[in-house]
């Protein structure tokens, strides 16, 4: 009993020393982790100019960067991209988040003979690198007489994408137990009525996290915009712009005003990441378990 | 060998026969997908073949009315009542025949050879001088009889569906039975038809804006339309297969680069996936060991470093490690090296810092996803294990390993196909550079992806662009594949373990 007693204590303390242990290499972890970020909003209020400095912390802090790039327009037009970015996301995310709950309401519930053609096919589409055909898409557009409007291609071609992404919506609408369509069903209901009566009520969480996936997809994708918009400054989205601020004639003057806008851009994504990575979870491992 | 016979064996045969058994299954994999190629292209055949079978049956045995629906749409609904639906058919028809005979038949026709006249220098009588007269834009005679195409694909989808109509209004009639009118029509649209209403819209995007150029850029990979066949000024036309063997040849300078290229991509797949999802599920094992106190604020402050847009965190990152970036300075400063680290500027050291980065940049998710996984582990299993006197170690890799592999094994494949095509890590990091010489078009750190992007976008060979694409698509589903066969042989294997 007494020698119990005392090989647990040591067991213990042993676990304490242990655990000191692991503090530390995740706070040194952590560290690393957050430092290009911490440097990041420091040059953002960093009052000397240039790209580089020799030392981390600022000499002098100063809200300039933050006015000048929201209020100066003669060389970079940052709140008009902001604003182009924020109008795309919106309505990409309106409209893509109908189409996905459509396709994968459809593809989840409902039998018909080309469902299983049809998740192969995309499952197949899906395998190509993703810009192999934006060239092509880039013609078509222009057949379409849209391209004088890079905002309006953005849209629908964010839009029209999103027909392919159903796989965590399907994946949620799989763990609705069928009975309640049945039921339904019994009682003389179509299958329009049990798709708006019941299974959109029940659907919040994957309306949710479709709606913010498809806002956040405009502000971080680089390829496509800058395929359509070209030199067309006034309809840059923010995360073409911004990569212009970095070339090579543009970097020294313009980094701080750079860090400003990869501030002001991360703020409300970044919100908007966390709230949805419960989701993000959710929908990577959900269809493994029951696969 | 018998589950008893593999539990005496020593360690490293163990290790060995696990080795074995992997290439075995992956062997088997390859074989039994290319096995499985001719049986299903004849199911393919013969479900055509019935389709025609039902085209001929139902035109011997239908009435006047059904046999008419075969030349005009719509006839066999027209004439029975259905009038609303028989019109559409009918319009449907006309459309199509106005357009075909319009410039439809051209546009197919231009498919044949992608345009013949040459842009030059012709003498025009009238003003006695030569003239530059524009030749044929191949380019858009491809895209347009590709969409002639589509167009006869859609048509020919309506005229077997105006024919059944057709057939079944004719059964519905002798049956003595009311056909459906309009209006029970739009009712079923909401009901028994419903997937095709919500399907309309979405498959139309998806045809338009992803199989239509996909279809249009998988053709140019048999085509000669690379930076010495630019439209609008010259013509390029097919060459069947010469592209690809060009690109996996050896006797050019895209042969060349072709194979170590899809080396550094692979290798690049393999280390970041993999050594992504180790350290992440030893992070996370780390911030949930009981005792760890302060978790949701190691959590969050991992998570806060992936909440930033990527295209953000990677320019940040390239300038943090650039020649004068605050790396080599505070180095410099301290005195630990004399010259800047060549993070981007040896192929080597870049190599390995694009692996690193986006280690700092995928850890984060795995340890997100893996910590839900964890706290799903019965802690009766280690329990029991301690019991046993099992080390973490041992735990580790009997316990922790095999759960979490089983629930993430899908998680893991899309991973390694997603890095296989991931654009924006080497991209924003390092633009494919340092550059190189050996190489047509990529420098040393390009991946078949970038590599392609670099093609399409400053050299403007769409032809071999195209080309490297389609190899990226049989890589990606071959791995996809094999992994899936294997996943599936894994469970069998369990039965013996």
């Amino acid at each position: 009993m007494k020698e119990d007693r005392f090989y647990s204590r040591s067991y213990s303390r042993q676990q304490k020393t242990v655990n000191i242990v692991i503090q530390i290499v995740l706070l040194v972890l952590g560290i690393i982790w957050i430092l290009p970020l911490m440097w990041i909003i420091l040059t953002s209020f960093r009052a000397e100019p240039g790209s580089y400095t020799s030392y981390f912390w600022p000499k002098g802090f100063t809200l300039d960067n933050y006015t000048r790039l929201l209020f100066e327009d003669q060389q970079f037009k940052f709140s008009q991209w902001f604003l182009n970015t924020f109008i795309v996301a919106v309505v990409s995310c309106i409209g893509s988040t109908f189409i996905v709950l459509a396709v994968s309401y459809a593809l989840s519930r409902l039998r018909f003979k080309m469902r299983k053609p049809m998740m192969n096919i995309a499952l197949i589409l899906g395998m190509f690198p993703g810009f192999m055909s934006m060239v092509a898409i880039y013609y078509i557009l222009k057949g379409l007489g849209l391209t004088e409007n890079p905002l309006v291609c953005l849209t629908l071609v964010y839009i029209s994408g999103s027909g392919l992404t159903y796989y965590i919506a399907k994946g949620f609408f799989d763990t609705i137990p069928k009975s309640l369509d049945e039921s339904a069903y019994l009682d003389g209901a179509t299958r329009s009525q049990v798709f708006f009566k019941i299974t959109v009520p029940l659907s919040k969480p994957i309306i949710v996290y479709t709606v913010l996936t498809t806002f956040m997809a405009p502000w971080v994708d680089y390829i496509f915009p800058s395929m359509i918009c070209g030199a067309n400054y006034d309809s840059y989205t923010v995360a073409l712009g911004m990569f212009k601020m970095l070339e090579r004639e543009f970097i020294g003057a313009y980094y701080t005003q750079f860090a400003a806008g990869a501030v002001l851009v991360s703020i409300p994504i970044g919100a908007l990441f966390i709230v949805m990575q419960k989701y993000y979870v959710g929908g990577v491992t959900g269809g493994a378990v029951k696969g | 060998m018998t589950r008893i016979d593999y539990f005496v064996l020593p360690w490293y045969k163990k290790v060995l026969f696990r080795v074995t058994e992997f290439f075995k299954a992956l062997g088997m994999g390859i074989a039994h997908f290319f096995m499985s190629i001719p049986g299903a292209l004849a199911k393919f055949f013969k479900k055509i073949g019935g389709g025609f079978a039902w085209l001929g049956r139902t035109f011997v045995h239908g009435g006047i009315l059904t046999k008419l629906s075969y030349i005009v749409m719509g006839a066999g609904s027209l004439f029975r009542g259905q009038i609303i639906k028989g019109l559409m058919y009918l319009a449907a028809e006309v459309a199509y025949f106005g357009f075909m005979i319009d410039t439809g038949f051209g546009f197919l026709a231009g498919l044949r050879n992608l345009g013949t006249v040459q842009r030059g220098w012709h003498f025009d009588e009238s003003l006695g001088i030569d003239v530059l007269q524009d030749g044929d834009n191949s380019m858009l005679i491809l895209l347009y009889g590709i969409f002639a195409l589509f167009i006869t694909v859609v048509f020919l989808f309506l005229w077997v569906q105006s024919i059944h109509s057709a057939d079944t209004a004719e059964r519905l009639k002798k049956a003595g039975k009311k056909l459906p009118g309009f209006v029970d029509d739009i009712k079923s649209l909401l009901d028994e038809q419903f997937h095709k209403t919500l399907l309309f819209i979405p498959v139309t995007g998806v045809v338009v804006f992803t199989i239509v150029p996909l279809v249009y850029m998988i053709s140019l990979a048999f085509t000669n339309y690379d930076k010495d066949h630019q439209v609008p000024a010259n013509l390029f036309t097919w060459i069947g297969l010469d592209n690809f063997k060009v690109i996996l040849g050896s006797d050019s300078t895209i042969g060349h680069t072709f194979w170590p290229v899809l080396a550094w991509t692979l290798v690049w797949a393999v280390f970041a996936t993999f050594l992504n999802y180790l350290l992440g599920i030893i992070l996370a094992m780390l911030i949930n060991k009981k005792g760890i106190r302060f978790k949701a604020f190691y959590r969050t402050l991992f998570v806060l470093a992936i909440a930033v847009p990527q295209f953000v965190s990677l320019l940040v990152m390239k300038n943090v490690l650039a020649e004068a970036g605050p790396v080599n300075v505070l180095l410099q400063e301290l005195g630990w090296i004399s010259s800047p680290l060549p993070f981007f500027t040896d192929p080597t050291w870049a190599r390995v810092t694009v692996i690193i980065v986006d280690l700092w940049i995928g850890i984060p998710y795995t340890m997100l996803i893996v910590s839900g996984i964890l706290m799903n582990i019965p802690e009766d299993l280690y329990e029991a294990a301690r019991i046993d006197g099992a080390s973490p170690f041992v735990m580790f890799t009997k316990i922790t390993m095999p759960y979490v592999l089983f629930v993430t094994t899908p998680y893991l494949i899309t991973q390694l196909v997603g890095n296989i095509n991931n654009f924006n890590v080497i991209y924003f990091l390092t633009g494919g550079t340092p550059a190189t010489l050996d190489y047509y078009q990529a420098g040393k750190t390009d991946l078949l992806v970038t590599w392609l992007y670099k093609l399409t976008v400053n050299s403007r060979d769409y032809s071999y662009a195209a080309t490297i694409g389609i190899l990226v698509f049989i890589i990606c589903s071959l791995l996809s594949l094999i992994t899936f066969r294997r996943s599936a042989s894994y469970k069998n294997e369990e039965a013996f373990q």
